[in-house]
C-alpha cells in the first residue's frame, strides 16, 4: 500500500522553481533513496511533503489524506517526522532537551521512549547533559534522528544523513537507518552517497532538474551502467 | 561498532556544569577574559565609591528586566525590537494613569509605603501595567509583524517597522499625558545607610529584589516550563522547531507578553528611581538596553542579565569621573568595544 | 499676509524642503539603494552643521560667552579671499569630510558584523553627538547654542535678500548632489549596492567583497548628510543641541524617504517636499493636528503603514516602474571599480 504518495509536485522559492513535476511513492516499510545532482530538487521535494515549502501544483497524499497544503506543525502530528540536512538540532540546549522538544507534540509520558533512544545510540545518555552545539558532527546526526524518532513516526524523511560525516562513520549511520527500519519505520532518504544508500534502500529514484529520471529497486539502479556512470564514481 | 567519534571531553564537572546550563560555556579564552575582567574590576576596587557600585547595581536591574525581554524577542523573532524601550515608557505610563485617575476614584490613594517612597497603589498598578503592555505587545505583533513575517519581510523591515511603531507610542503618550514631567505620588524617605559610605535607597533596594524575584522567574519558566523550552528552541533554530510540531504563534504570543510585560514593570521601576516620568524616558534607554543585549549576546537571556548588570555599574560608576550626562554614551562605548573585541558578546563564541 | 509676504514664506519654505531633501537624497543612498539602516541620521546632521558652523564662526566675544573658546573664523580670515565666499564651500566640505570621517569608523566597526548592529551603533551615535555639544560648553556653547552663524556672501546680500540668494545656493547644492548620486548609483558601483541589497549572499558569491561596498555606500550617503548639516546651518543661523532632536532630525526624513519611494532619487526629493509641506502646512490647522505630539504619532503610523503596505515607498523605484533587470544580472556584468 502507498504510505506516501507525491503526484506532479511543483514547488520552489521565491521566484524561481525548483520541481517541476514529481512524483514519488513509498510503501509502507520501505526505504526509498532519492539520488541525483546537486541542485536537482532532492531537499526540496522533501521540504514540499512536511509542508516547508509550499505545493505549487501537484498533491502529496500521506495515508491517502491529501496532506499538500498542511503545514509542517500538521504533518508531524500525523507522523511524518523530517531530520534536515544541517542545523538538525538545538546547540544551546542540552541533549536530553533536544529530545524533549522531540516529543512536543507527545501527549503521554514520553520519558520511556528517551530511554529507549539513549539505548539505541548509548553515547547520547553519556552526554545527556552536554548541550548539542558542544557535540561532534557525527553525535550531532545521531541526536538529530533521535530527535525525530521520539514521537514514533510512521515515516521518517531524513536529508543527507551522511553529509559531512568521517568515511569511517558513514557505514554505520546507513546501519543504524536500516535498524530503524528493521522495527517498521518507513524511510524516505535524500542522498549524495548514493552506492552506501542504494545498497540499504528497498527502491530508489534519480532526480534531475527538477524532474524524474529514472526509478527502479536499490539493487537494480546500482547495477545500472548509466546510474554507475553518472552517480557512483564508475 | 562504534559511529560516534569520542571527542575527549572532561568538562563534566559540577560547576563548570552548572555554568554550561545556564549558558555559559567556559573555554580557556572565555575564563581569560573573565579572568581579566575579573582582575581589572579588582583593582578598580580601591578607587571606586562603593555606593556608586550599589546604584549601578539598582540601575542594572531595571536595564535588566528591558534588555531580558529585548533579547528573548531579538532571539525568537529576529527582530531588534526599536520600540522596546518605548512600551517601558508606555508602562510607567498606564501605571501613572492607574495611580492617579483610577485608583483615587475607589478611594485607593496614597504614598509612602513603609520605607518606600511610593504607596500602595503603585503595587496595584504595577502588575495591571504589566499586563496591558503585554496584551498591547501581542496585539501590536498580529497588527504588524506577524504580517510582514508572513511576507518573509527582511529583519530591516521588521525594524523599520519597530522603529515606527516607537515614534506612534512615545507620540501617543505625549498625545494623552503630555510632554511634561509627571510623577507618581511620593513622600521622601530616609536612605539606609551602610559602612564605607554606602547609601540605599529603599525604594532602590525593592527594585533590585522586585528583579531577582522576576529574572528568577524567567529562569525558571525557560529552563524547566514546556513553553520555555519551546520558546528557546525557537531561538536556536527555527525551522526545526516547526518541524518538531511547536506551535511557533503561541510561543510568539509569550514571547511578546514576557517581553512586554517585563519591559512595563521596568519602565515603571524607571520611573520610581527617577522619580519622574517623561515620554522619551523609554527612547533614552534603549542604547543601555541594547549594549546589555549585545554583551550578553543576541538571544541569551542569562547574558543579558550579566550585560544589564555590567552596563549599570560601568555607567554609575563612570560619573565618578566624567560628567553624568555621559552616561548612556558611556553604555555606547561599552557597546562599541564588545562589537570590536566579541561581537558575539562576552559569552558568545568568538567566531 | 500680503503677496510678499506670502512669496518670503514660500522661499523659507522651499530652502527648509531642499535641505531635507539633501538628506533623503544621503539616506536613499544608504537605505534605498543599499539596504543600510540608519536611524541617527541625527548624528550627521548635528555633524555637519556644527562643523560648518564653527570653522566660518568668529571667535566669540568673551563677555558674552565665558566657557566657548573655540571659532574658526573663516570667515574673516581673508585668506582666501577669491572674490567668491570660498570660506563657505570650505565648510561644507569639512562637513562631508567630519561626516565621512565618523561614517568610516563606525561603518568598519559594525559593517562587517549582523546588518542590525550598524542601526543600533547610528543611533549611539546620534545620542553621543548631542551629549557632546550639549556638555562640552567650550566646544560650541551648550544649551544655549551656537548664534548669528555667518551668512554666504553676507557683506554682499541685503539681510532682507539673504534667503532669495539662499534659496538659489540650496537648489544649486541639491541638483549637484542629486545628479551626483543618480550618477553613483547608474554606475556599476551602484548596480553592486542594489544587489547586496536584494541578496547579500549571492552579491558575496559572485566575488564582491560586500563589507567594501556598503562602507563606501555609508560613508558617501554620510557626507551627503553632513552638506545639508552645514546647508542648514547658514540657512538657520542657530544651533543648539535641542535642534537635533531625532523626530525632526531623523524621523521626519525617514517618513520622506518612506513616501517619496526608496530607491527613487526623485522620490526622494519629492517625498521631502511632500512632508515637510504637510508638516509647514499643519501648523496652521487648529486643534490636534498642529499639536507636535500627534504629528509624531502620524509620522510613526505612517512608516508602520508603508513598512506594510507599500515597502518600496509610495512612488516605488524607478528601476522597477520602468524596467526590471534582475540583481543578478547587475552583479554579474557590472564592473568592480575598487
Amino acid at each position: 500500500m502507498a504510505l506516501l504518495e507525491a503526484f506532479n509536485v511543483v514547488a520552489g522559492y521565491g521566484e524561481t522553481e525548483i520541481l517541476h513535476g514529481v512524483s514519488i511513492t513509498v510503501n509502507t516499510g520501505e526505504v526509498v533513496t532519492i539520488i541525483g545532482p546537486n541542485g536537482c530538487g532532492k531537499s526540496t521535494l522533501m521540504k514540499a511533503i512536511v509542508g516547508l515549502v509550499r505545493v505549487r501544483a501537484g498533491s502529496v497524499h500521506f495515508r491517502g489524506v491529501d496532506i499538500s497544503d498542511q503545514d509542517p506543525e500538521q504533518t508531524v502530528r500525523i507522523g511524518l517526522c523530517y531530520v534536515p540536512q544541517t542545523d538538525n538540532v538545538f546547540p544551546s540546549m542540552t541533549i536530553r532537551e533536544n529530545l524533549e522538544i522531540g516529543a512536543f507534540v507527545r501527549r503521554d509520558d514520553y520519558q520511556f521512549r528517551i530511554d529507549e533512544m539513549f539505548e539505541l545510540f548509548p553515547d547520547l545518555r553519556r552526554s545527556a547533559r552536554l548541550k548539542a552545539g558542544t557535540l561532534s558532527g557525527g553525535q550531532r546526526q545521531m541526536l538529530a534522528i533521535a530527535r525525530a524518532l521520539m514521537l514514533d513516526p510512521v515515516l521518517l524523511l531524513l536529508d543527507e544523513p551522511s553529509a559531512g560525516l568521517a568515511p569511517a562513520l558513514v557505514a554505520g549511520v546507513f546501519k543504524r537507518i536500516r535498524d530503524i527500519n528493521s522495527t517498521g519505520v518507513s524511510i524516505l532518504l535524500v542522498e549524495q552517497n548514493a552506492r552506501e544508500s542504494l545498497r540499504i534502500s528497498d527502491r530508489g529514484y534519480v532526480l534531475s532538474g527538477g524532474v524524474n529520471q529514472l526509478q527502479d529497486t536499490g539493487p537494480a539502479l546500482l547495477d545500472n551502467p548509466e546510474v554507475g556512470r553518472v552517480y557512483l564514481g564508475g | 561498532m562504534n559511529l560516534v567519534s569520542s571527542r575527549p571531553r572532561n568538562l563534566a564537572r559540577p560547576s563548570r556544569r552548572y555554568l554550561r546550563r545556564i549558558g555559559l560555556r567556559m573555554s580557556p579564552s572565555r575564563i581569560s577574559a573573565l579572568l581579566a575582567a575579573g582582575l581589572l574590576i579588582l583593582g578598580f576596587l580601591p578607587f571606586v565609591k562603593l555606593g556608586l557600585v550599589v546604584n549601578g547595581l539598582i540601575l542594572g536591574s531595571v536595564i535588566a528586566l528591558g534588555a531580558i525581554g529585548l533579547t528573548l524577542v531579538y532571539g525568537i523573532l529576529k527582530l531588534g525590537n526599536f520600540a522596546h524601550g518605548d512600551y517601558m515608557a508606555l508602562g510607567a505610563y498606564v501605571a501613572f494613569f492607574i495611580v492617579d485617575g483610577v485608583l483615587p476614584r475607589v478611594g485607593i490613594e496614597g504614598a509612602g509605603l513603609g520605607p518606600f517612597t511610593f504607596g500602595f497603589p503603585v503595587l496595584i498598578a504595577l502588575p495591571l501595567a504589566a499586563a496591558v503592555v503585554a496584551l498591547g505587545a501581542i496585539a501590536l505583533d498580529a497588527l504588524i509583524y506577524r504580517r510582514l513575517r508572513d511576507r518573509a519581510a527582511s529583519t530591516a523591515i521588521l525594524m523599520m517597522a519597530s522603529l515606527g511603531v516607537a515614534i506612534s507610542i512615545r507620540g501617543l503618550v505625549q498625545l494623552i499625558w503630555s510632554g511634561e514631567t509627571q510623577h507618581y505620588p511620593r513622600e521622601s524617605r530616609q536612605v539606609f545607610h551602610l559602612p564605607m559610605d554606602v547609601r540605599i535607597p529603599p525604594d532602590g533596594l525593592f527594585v533590585a529584589v522586585l528583579a531577582v524575584i522576576l529574572v528568577a522567574g524567567v529562569y525558571g519558566l525557560l529552563t524547566y516550563t514546556k513553553m520555555g523550552k519551546a520558546m528557546r528552541a525557537t531561538s536556536d533554530n527555527p525551522t526545526l522547531a516547526l518541524v518538531s510540531g511547536i506551535n511557533t504563534r503561541q510561543v510568539v504570543w509569550w514571547t511578546w507578553g514576557i517581553g512586554g510585560a517585563l519591559a512595563a514593570i521596568a519602565g515603571v521601576l524607571l520611573a520610581v528611581v527617577q522619580a519622574q516620568l517623561l515620554p522619551i524616558m523609554g527612547w533614552k534607554f534603549l542604547i543601555p538596553l541594547f549594549a546589555a543585549v549585545i554583551l550578553g549576546g543576541i538571544g541569551n537571556p542569562y547574558g543579558a542579565l550579566i550585560g544589564a548588570l555590567i552596563v549599570g555599574v560601568s555607567m554609575e560608576l563612570s560619573t565618578q569621573w566624567i560628567n553624568p550626562s555621559y552616561k548612556p554614551a558611556v553604555a555606547f562605548a561599552i557597546m562599541i568595544g564588545v562589537l570590536l573585541a566579541r561581537p558575539r558578546g562576552i559569552f558568545g563564541d568568538t567566531q | 499676509m500680503d503677496i510678499s509676504g506670502v512669496i518670503d514664506y514660500l522661499i523659507g519654505f522651499a530652502i527648509m524642503a531642499m535641505i531635507y531633501a539633501v538628506f533623503a537624497l544621503g539616506l536613499n543612498v544608504h537605505w534605498g539603494f543599499t539596504g543600510l539602516f540608519n536611524i541617527g541620521i541625527a548624528g550627521f546632521f548635528a555633524l555637519g552643521a556644527y562643523t560648518a558652523a564653527l570653522l566660518t564662526s568668529p571667535p566669540p566675544d568673551p563677555d558674552q560667552f565665558e566657557d566657548f573658546i573655540f571659532g574658526g573664523n573663516l570667515a574673516n580670515q581673508g585668506l582666501l579671499d577669491l572674490g567668491v565666499d570660498a570660506w563657505f564651500f570650505l565648510g561644507l566640505a569639512a562637513a562631508a569630510l567630519v561626516c565621512g570621517l565618523v561614517a568610516l569608523i563606525i561603518g568598519t566597526i559594525t559593517l562587517r558584523l549582523n546588518d542590525d548592529y550598524l542601526s543600533i551603533a547610528t543611533l549611539g551615535i546620534a545620542e553621543s553627538v548631542r551629549f557632546f555639544f550639549l556638555n562640552e560648553k567650550w566646544a560650541a556653547n551648550g544649551s544655549k547654542g551656537l548664534y548669528r552663524i555667518p551668512k554666504f556672501l553676507g557683506d554682499v546680500v541685503a539681510p532682507e535678500n539673504y534667503d532669495y540668494l539662499y534659496v538659489v545656493v540650496a537648489l544649486v547644492i541639491l541638483l549637484i548632489l542629486f545628479a551626483a548620486v543618480q550618477r553613483a548609483v547608474r554606475s556599476p558601483w551602484g548596480r553592486v549596492l542594489r544587489a547586496i541589497r536584494e541578496d547579500e549572499v549571492t552579491t558575496a558569491a559572485s566575488g564582491k567583497n560586500v563589507f567594501h561596498f556598503k562602507l563606501q555606500s555609508f560613508v558617501f550617503g554620510a557626507m551627503i548628510m553632513g552638506i545639508g548639516g552645514a546647508l542648514f546651518a547658514h540657512h538657520v543661523r542657530f544651533l543648539s543641541p535641542l535642534t537635533f532632536d531625532p523626530l525632526l532630525a531623523t524621523f521626519v526624513i525617514w517618513a520622506m524617504l518612506m513616501v517619496g519611494g526608496s530607491g527613487n532619487n526623485l522620490g526622494a526629493v519629492l517625498g521631502a517636499f511632500v512632508v515637510w509641506g504637510v508638516w509647514a502646512g499643519t501648523q496652521f490647522l487648529p486643534g490636534v493636528f498642529s499639536d507636535p505630539s500627534f504629528r509624531l504619532l502620524m509620522i510613526g503610523v505612517i512608516i508602520v503603514a508603508i513598512m506594510l503596505l507599500r515597502p518600496g515607498g509610495l512612488l516605488g523605484e524607478w528601476r522597477r516602474i520602468v524596467a526590471s533587470r534582475p540583481a543578478s544580472a547587475a552583479v554579474r556584468d557590472s564592473t568592480d571599480p575598487g
